[in-house]
């Protein structure tokens, strides 16, 4: 599984262009997470891929070629801090909803949703985390479940910005348009 | 200044210093035909839209400029297609301007609606609907600098109608593309440099890989000067011939499945394989396993998306082939390579006698004839363009190429049709040059109704038709693979000299050895198009072969008996 991020242009069409190049090249997409940055011009993704490390920097590179594509970069193998948010709708009455709350407890979760037959359990955490709680909540019967895909950021002093406009089209014009 | 945005659209493509456009018209896109009558420009109008993106396309790789293609909504830019990969694969500037349905209706199913940027996102390198006629000079500029900058490719401009139709300020200065901020990635790794350098240095059995990115680049001088420093051989892939001159020793010819013999175990021997502009494809390697096993490999390439996808390789240098060059050039040690040249000469062993060249004449006319007499006569500088297959592959081989841009032929792609409308737009791009169209009797059939533009435009080239009467190139896999199992390969077509009569160009049918000469100096002399149906033998074969997936040294070689079978009248 191999992780990466970019920064691109937020406007419609980009997503199908992102997914679309994955699909080309044959690279299945495990979670594509998509919002805007701070910038509301650009938006970042987190895209986990089935793929090893070759398939991730063909990934990478041709991202980079997407004209929409600011920045696109592996980061699998930096450290890096990662996140998954889950909704999971459990089945639960009087008799084992003590049981739940207790695991709901140690696996810092919380409800946000209660029923007289079910609750609504909100956990966010690594995916093996979330795959933990969900594993011990199957016995109580797991009636729905949403989750949001991972969204990633490297850790401390090691940053990954979105580059900043240029103004160097004109020059790029005239490399463009020459007869070679 | 107000102008409709179809104005607006001619305007910006004048500015841009184009001059013919080469299209088809229809109702999405009537506003610019409009416009078009009323501007400078040149208005090509073609018998089918994939005609008009490959004069684009040939009209891009003749001149290193841009081709511009232009065609209505729906089956107009469907048509398109087909030319639209052609030039994705072999990179090729071409800018495609397509009619859409007005965006009030756009996504409603209207009449001739349909999502081409859909249907060409994965084969262009950009392609963006235009809803605005204030946005049209700005999107058009950066479709410009997107075509021709980097690693070139085909970028497809869909108008809405009411964009062409609608009003707006046109202020050429204002409109400067805007095109999102990239990363600028520091491509210079000084280790992966060092490394490159230390083993140009120290290989004892170079060889050069010499791809289309050398003549993309305009690197032809700085490869020249390279090659000559460092004394490495070439070998060339099929877009990468024209970038060294063909007479040099230095000089192998094209490697791959249908590569020389000699070039190819060359290959497999070297112990450093320098790639220039190029990207490993499966026709030039063979089986990857065994694949040049004791070469290490430098890959000089502009996009790192080729790096390491099909050869694992030694140092990469990311950029411009010409800069990498020149860069690399103050390090290069002048080598003594000459036991290295000398020992791949010996590997030619018999391939002269093998050479279908060196046969006597019994009166069979074999494609390889033709083209070598081609070559002859036009002392290997007229542009040949020619579409896929064994008349390619025997252009290849028998017409030596000496300057950049002047083979002209669908690499990647291997689209059938291509040849004579890329050799319309080739001629456009160079006008003054000799151009002849190298093709087979399949591939002619699929876009021969471009006839008619050559004779509505007046123009001059020559057009030889290597006719075997079979799909050659699909038969002869049948011959190897399939147990001479010719299954819908034998091909009837019309009589076509006849058929260049019936569209007023001069037709002429060669059966023999001895007209070839004659009919090629006749039709050079001629101030018109002509057009030459050379009946050669049926089942001769492209030698030699590396069978796809085999290993690059387990080649078929040319038999010792070559068929004797006449020449039959179809």
């Amino acid at each position: 599984m191999q992780t990466l991020v970019a920064y691109v242009e937020n406007k419609p069409g980009v997503l199908n262009r992102v997914s679309s190049l994955a699909r080309r090249l044959a690279i299945n997409i495990d979670s594509l997470t998509v919002g805007p940055t701070e910038n509301e011009e650009i938006a970042r993704m987190t895209i986990v891929a089935h793929t090893d490390q070759n398939g991730a920097h063909r990934l990478e590179a041709s991202l980079e070629k997407l004209v929409d594509v600011l920045l696109a970069e592996n980061i699998s193998a930096r450290a890096l801090l990662e996140r998954d948010l889950a909704l999971i709708k459990v089945s639960a009455d009087q008799q084992n909803r003590p049981h739940l709350m207790e695991l709901i407890k140690v696996f810092r979760a919380r409800v946000v949703d209660v029923a007289p037959e079910s609750l609504i359990i909100e956990v966010s955490g690594t995916v093996d985390k979330i795959d933990g709680l969900l594993e011990v909540l199957r016995p109580f019967g797991v009636l729905e479940m949403a989750r949001t895909g991972r969204i990633s950021m490297t850790r401390g002093g090691d940053l990954l910005r979105p580059p900043a406009p240029e103004t160097t089209s004109s020059a790029l014009e005239a490399a463009g348009s020459s007869v070679k | 200044m107000k102008l409709t945005g179809a104005e607006i659209l001619c305007e910006s493509l004048t500015r841009l210093g184009v001059r013919e456009i080469f299209g088809y018209p229809g109702g999405a896109i009537l506003p610019v035909y409009d416009a078009l009558g009323k501007s400078k420009l040149h208005h090509v109008l073609v018998r089918h839209e994939q005609g008009a993106t490959h004069m684009a396309d040939g009209y891009a790789r003749a001149s290193g400029g841009i081709g511009v293609a232009m065609a209505t909504s729906g089956p107009g830019a469907t048509n398109m297609v087909t030319g639209i990969a052609t030039a994705m694969l072999d990179s090729s500037p071409v800018v495609c301007i397509t009619g859409q349905v007005s965006s009030k209706v756009l996504g409603s199913d209207a009449f001739q609606e349909v999502d081409i940027t859909g249907i060409t996102m994965p084969i262009t390198k950009h392609n963006v609907v235009v809803t605005k006629a204030e946005d049209i000079a700005r999107t058009i500029r950066e479709a410009f600098v997107i075509a021709n900058s980097g690693r070139p490719g085909p970028v497809l401009v869909d108008v809405t109608k009411d964009a062409q139709q609608a009003s707006a300020e046109f202020n050429w200065e204002a409109s400067v593309p805007k095109l999102p901020p990239k990363r600028v990635r520091q491509n210079h790794d000084q280790a992966e440099f060092d490394r490159a350098v230390e083993m140009l240095n120290t290989a004892k059995r170079p060889v050069i890989l010499a791809g289309h990115g050398i003549i993309v680049s305009g690197a032809m001088r700085a490869f020249q000067q390279f090659v000559r420093t460092g004394n490495y051989p070439v070998a060339m892939t099929l877009l990468g011939i024209g970038c060294f001159p063909a007479k040099d020793p230095l000089n192998l010819g094209m490697m791959g499945m249908h590569g020389e013999a000699w070039v190819n175990n060359a290959i497999q021997e070297a112990d450093l394989l320098i790639a220039v502009g190029m990207r490993f494809d499966d026709r030039v390697t063979g089986d990857l396993r065994t694949y040049a096993k004791s070469a290490r490999k430098i890959h000089i390439e502009i996009d790192r998306a080729e790096i390491n996808k099909n050869v694992k390789v030694d140092a990469a240098l990311v950029g411009d082939a010409r800069e990498v060059l020149e860069r690399l050039m103050p390090h290069i040690q002048t080598r003594d390579h000459s036991a290295w040249v000398r020992h791949i000469a010996e590997l030619k062993g018999d391939s002269a006698v093998r050479d279908i060249q060196s046969l006597p004449d019994t009166g069979h006319l074999y494609a390889a004839h033709v083209i070598n007499d081609l070559w002859k006569e036009t002392q290997g500088e007229a542009i040949v363009v020619t579409d896929v297959g064994q008349h390619q592959m025997w252009e290849a081989q028998y017409y030596h190429h000496s300057r950049p841009r002047t083979l002209i032929t669908s690499g990647g792609l291997g689209t059938m049709g291509f040849a004579l409308p890329a050799a319309i737009g080739a001629k456009f791009a160079k006008p003054d040059a000799e151009v002849w169209v190298v093709v087979g009797d399949g591939g002619f059939q699929m876009t021969m109704s471009e006839l008619a533009t050559i004779v509505q435009e007046k123009i001059n080239i020559k057009i030889a038709i290597i006719n075997n009467g079979y799909l050659g190139m699909v038969r002869q896999w049948q011959e190897f693979f399939y147990d001479k199992r010719y299954v819908a390969t034998p091909l009837v077509a019309p009589d076509f000299a006849a058929l260049a009569n019936a569209f007023g160009i001069r037709g002429e049918r060669i059966t023999t050895r001895g007209e070839v000469i004659p009919a090629i100096r006749s039709a050079r002399e001629s101030a018109e198009t002509v057009l030459i149906d050379f009946r050669v033998e049926q089942e001769d074969s492209v030698y030699p072969m590396v069978p796809a997936g085999a290993s690059l040294h387990d080649m078929i070689r040319r038999p010792n008996n070559p068929l004797v079978e006449t020449a039959t009248e179809p």
